[in-house]
């Protein structure tokens, strides 16, 4: 007699609630985001693929486009330095201050893109503290691409270091020092030690920052201006194009957008198969303590 | 304290502060001087206008009522791709971030027509009277699309990292499936919901581009906080606008401190005498 | 309780764990399953728990098959090797969780009643506020045995209990766990890897290999009448010595010993180091020394006896060695399997 394996079931392991729990998901998730995917698609194409290349091709939409990827080009990589910048300083050191630097940091992630674009109107606007001073020198901040640039640093300042910090501090600073011990210098340190061994989370890191500058829309409208042609970028002009009855072209700028989404959440799941984006787990305290501890 | 053997401290945190300070804290302490140089009375008879007031209700109301359907199917799915084995559940796993991905006012114009009278499901729900373009019902969705994958991705380790052994001490004491459920699994997920809670609230609460398509966007009634401090600002309202954003970060600032404190109630247990 | 194992087998995918099992555990006894890692003393631990169904054969409890009974039916009291304390409970909140969710109704003061007695039996009274992270390994251990015993568990089931524990922690918590035992009165099994822990702590020991039962019985028969090599080697430190065997005489080189019962042919001969004497001249297998170790209650000597072979044995601590001396080697006990 071959012997049945029979498992020992789990909680929730039930047939009646496992049916009723994967059904009521896979419902709810189709309904709320997959069919906006759908949608995009067949709303683009909706009247046909020259209307979909006609608008693609349209000099507004191609210099949104110019704009969307030039202010990812500027605010990306700033971004990326600063978040190795911070994630070495808050990780290889002490330092008074330290856990507030970091609160600090996490701040753009919990606030509105809105009261973002506000803020930056009253640094470089002309009501704001230093819009008079740029005005006399004729330097352009808002309404302009460094405006643009600006705003989707703010929004987006916390998602490198966020990704390198976790990890850093699980690393330790034992392979650094063991490194300078062996007579490198901190640049070699960095760039042999440190960076292989955070590369997959840093690139992590960059990708979602670079979705979300591409998708920016709430902190951008208010600071740049949405002059047609000249100072919107992609989701603005899906706006633009939206509200000027034009749904079609809309959803045609919009599937650039969403592809980017897919693409970026293709290049996600490769990451975390590296290993990135595990966070460890908020609460690590909810497992067993090891045992052996001191009391 | 302790003395460094690593270079670059100077550097990397000069880089680091430079960078908080001007891109972060400026903007901000900008905001707030604006706001505070309207005077107590002048910004109180901005931030309390009925039409504010109205929008902070619709605001809140309609957070909640996202937050609150997410907490529940955020754990639900969680539970689905952590306990469960079924085709498709990867990808699955891979669109729930979709929401972050996708720009939020390519989220906005896909749920707008949808949603729309004559869009695919709003076709569906116009027989009964329920519409949800244009009116709360559609910021509540908006609402929850966007702020859907927090509660899911703060769970979902947790509860893949949930010793068995708890479960099986717990059925060998004599539990049942629901005793075990409520005494032990949930509260320890308790920590990790709470972040979600709180990460998918202010998210809902700060949401302006993917509501404002599907909103309608009328004052006293479909009208969102971020959307009535923009609306100043196109005005050239520029104190009003202030005010408004300062509502919206003082708001922010709660929320953080709140979740930590619970946070720190919830995880109490660990601390060590 | 009186528990029966009856062919009871376990398969993980394609490896079976536990092939064909049968043990009887009589009411009240402590019995010990010892194993190397893989011999599937876990496995039948967690059956006889209901944490595992078995694929074939039959548990039972007293008269009554349990085979079937899922865990939380079957009134077992299960102490995990990490103890699996629910964190975010107190200790005596972990303690009253079985009568909490139990079926049978208790009053609150009944089970705050019960959880202080077992605080007490446990040794940890006054530290029932206190949460599982705050607590050291051998108190979490104690705690953890609290729980199981709150529900007046008709078994009693360990999985390796002191393995996570420091050395002298470990000792102690087993003569404990010993008066524990003897004051309830309850049917345990336990497993092991550690054969002192076994034999200091068990009424009888099951030895498991490769998912079958070696040999069964208390720890003096184990002992002195290992049934197999694997049982001589398993059980402590063992020399095997080569040797032919004809007509009921084993030759060992130029040296011969009685073998009545063995049959002619190759045969391994083990000794326990105790076994063997020293003198430095006269009768025996002469021998190399080779090192002398120091230990607290003597000197243990490595020596080559002809032939290569490397052999292990103990003097007092008096007795002058020193590696380079050539002496003779006398068996005072030995036992003999076929090669």
């Amino acid at each position: 007699m071959i012997p049945t394996r029979r498992k020992l079931p789990r909680v929730g392991d039930g047939p009646i609630i496992r049916r009723v729990l994967i059904g009521t998901t896979l419902f709810f998730g189709a309904i709320l985001v997959l069919a906006p995917l759908i949608v995009i698609a067949v709303e683009a194409f909706g009247q046909g693929v020259k209307a979909y290349a006609a608008t693609i091709a349209h000099p507004d939409t191609r210099h949104a486009i110019f704009m969307t990827v030039a202010t990812a080009l500027i605010a990306v990589p700033v971004n990326t330095a600063f978040g190795l910048a911070a994630a070495w300083a808050i990780t290889k050191f002490d330092f008074w201050g330290r856990r507030a630097l970091l609160v600090v940091i996490e701040i753009p992630f919990s606030i509105s893109p809105i009261v973002a674009g506000v803020a930056y109107l009253f640094v470089y606007g002309l009501q704001g503290l230093f819009g008079p001073m740029l005005e006399a020198a004729d330097i352009k901040i808002l309404f302009a691409l460094p405006g643009i640039v600006l705003a989707s640093m703010f929004v987006t300042a916390p998602f490198v270091a966020r990704e390198l910090i976790p990890l850093m501090q699980a690393q330790g600073r034992d392979l650094e020092e063991a490194a300078t011990s062996l007579g490198a210098s901190g640049w070699r340190t960095f760039f042999s030690v440190t960076l292989p061994n955070v590369k997959w989370a840093l690139l992590y890191g960059v990708v979602l920052c670079n979705a979300r500058v591409m998708g920016e829309f709430g902190a951008v409208s208010v600071v740049s201006g949405n002059i047609r042609g000249q100072t919107n970028t992609l989701p603005l002009h899906i706006e633009l194009l939206y509200h000027d009855y034009q749904a079609a072209g809309a959803f045609a700028a919009a599937s650039i957008l969403a592809t980017l989404a897919v693409v970026t959440i293709i290049a996600k799941v490769a990451l975390e198969r590296r290993g990135a984006g595990r966070r460890p787990a908020l609460a690590a305290a909810t497992n067993e303590p090891k045992a052996g501890n001191r009391p | 304290m302790k003395r460094n053997v690593l270079p670059g401290l100077p550097l990397s945190l000069g880089i680091t502060l430079f960078y908080v300070a001007l891109i972060v804290v400026l903007p901000l302490a900008a905001l707030v001087v604006k706001a505070a140089s309207l005077g107590p009375a002048e910004y109180w008879a901005i931030v309390s206008s009925p039409r504010a007031v109205a929008s902070y209700r619709v605001t809140v109301l309609s957070a909640l009522v996202a937050t609150a359907f997410n907490l529940v199917f955020g754990l639900a799915l969680a539970w689905v791709l952590v306990r469960y084995r079924f085709p498709g559940r990867r990808i699955i796993d891979a669109i729930v971030d979709l929401p972050f991905a996708l720009p939020t006012a390519v989220a906005g114009i896909a749920l707008t027509t949808l949603f729309a009278s004559n869009g695919w499901f709003g076709a569906l729900l116009a027989p009964f009277g329920i519409k949800v373009a244009y009116t709360p019902l559609g910021i509540m969705v908006a609402m929850c699309f966007t702020s859907l994958p927090f509660i899911v991705r703060t769970v979902q380790p947790v509860l893949e990292d949930l010793d068995p052994a708890l479960e099986e001490a717990a059925q060998s004491l004599g539990g049942s499936d629901s005793a075990i459920f409520v005494r032990v699994i949930l509260p320890l997920l308790i920590p990790a919901l709470l972040a979600g809670l709180s990460l998918s609230f202010a998210r809902s609460l700060g949401e302006f581009g993917a509501i404002i398509f599907i909103a309608g966007n009328q004052p006293m009634e479909t009208e969102i906080t971020a959307l009535l401090a923009f609306i100043r600002l196109e005005e050239y309202d520029y104190q009003a606008a202030a005010a408004i954003a300062s509502v919206l970060l003082i708001t922010a600032f709660l929320m953080l401190a709140a979740t930590n404190l619970l946070q720190a109630r919830a995880l109490r247990y660990t601390a060590r005498s | 309780m009186k528990i029966r194992l009856d062919q009871v087998v376990k398969t993980f995918d394609t490896f079976r764990a536990v092939h064909g099992v049968s043990l009887e555990i009589e009411s009240g006894q402590l019995v010990a399953l010892l194993g190397p890692s893989g011999s599937g003393k876990t496995t039948i631990l967690r059956m006889v728990a209901g944490l595992e169904y078995a694929d074939g054969g039959h548990i039972y409890f007293g008269d009554q098959d349990a085979t079937d009974i899922p865990v939380r039916d079957r009134g077992v009291g299960f102490v995990f090797q990490h103890y699996a304390l629910f964190p975010h409970m107190t200790l005596a909140e972990n303690i009253a969780f079985g009568m909490k969710v139990s079926k049978t109704k208790r009053s609150k003061t009944e089970i705050a009643t019960r959880v202080l007695e077992l605080l007490r039996l446990v040794k940890l009274e006054g530290l029932g506020d206190r949460f599982p992270g705050q607590i050291s390994g051998g108190q979490r251990q104690r705690v953890a045995l609290a729980r199981a015993l709150a529900v007046d568990p008709k078994v009693l089931l360990l999985d390796e209990p002191f393995g996570a524990l420091d050395a002298n922690v470990r000792r102690d918590l087993r003569r404990w766990l010993r008066e524990i035992h003897d004051e309830l009165g309850i049917t345990t099994l336990f497993v092991t890897h550690d054969q002192e822990e076994a034999l200091d702590l068990a009424d009888r020991v099951v030895i498991l290999d490769q998912g079958r039962v070696v040999q069964e019985g208390t720890p003096a028969e184990v002992c002195r009448e290992p049934n197999s090599a694997f049982v001589m080697r398993f059980l402590g430190d063992a020399n095997r010595i080569t040797a032919t065997v004809r007509d009921g005489r084993a030759y060992i080189g130029e040296t011969v010993m009685d073998a009545p019962s063995s049959s002619d042919g190759p045969i391994d001969i083990y000794l326990r180091p105790g076994d063997i004497d020293w003198r430095p001249d006269g009768n025996g297998i002469p021998a190399t020394i080779v090192r002398v170790l120091d230990r607290p209650g003597g000197r243990r000597v490595l020596a080559n006896v002809e032939g290569g072979t490397a052999l292990e044995f103990d003097v007092p601590p008096e007795t002058d060695v020193r590696s380079g001396q050539l002496g003779r080697l006398q068996i005072k006990r030995s036992r003999l399997y076929p090669a």
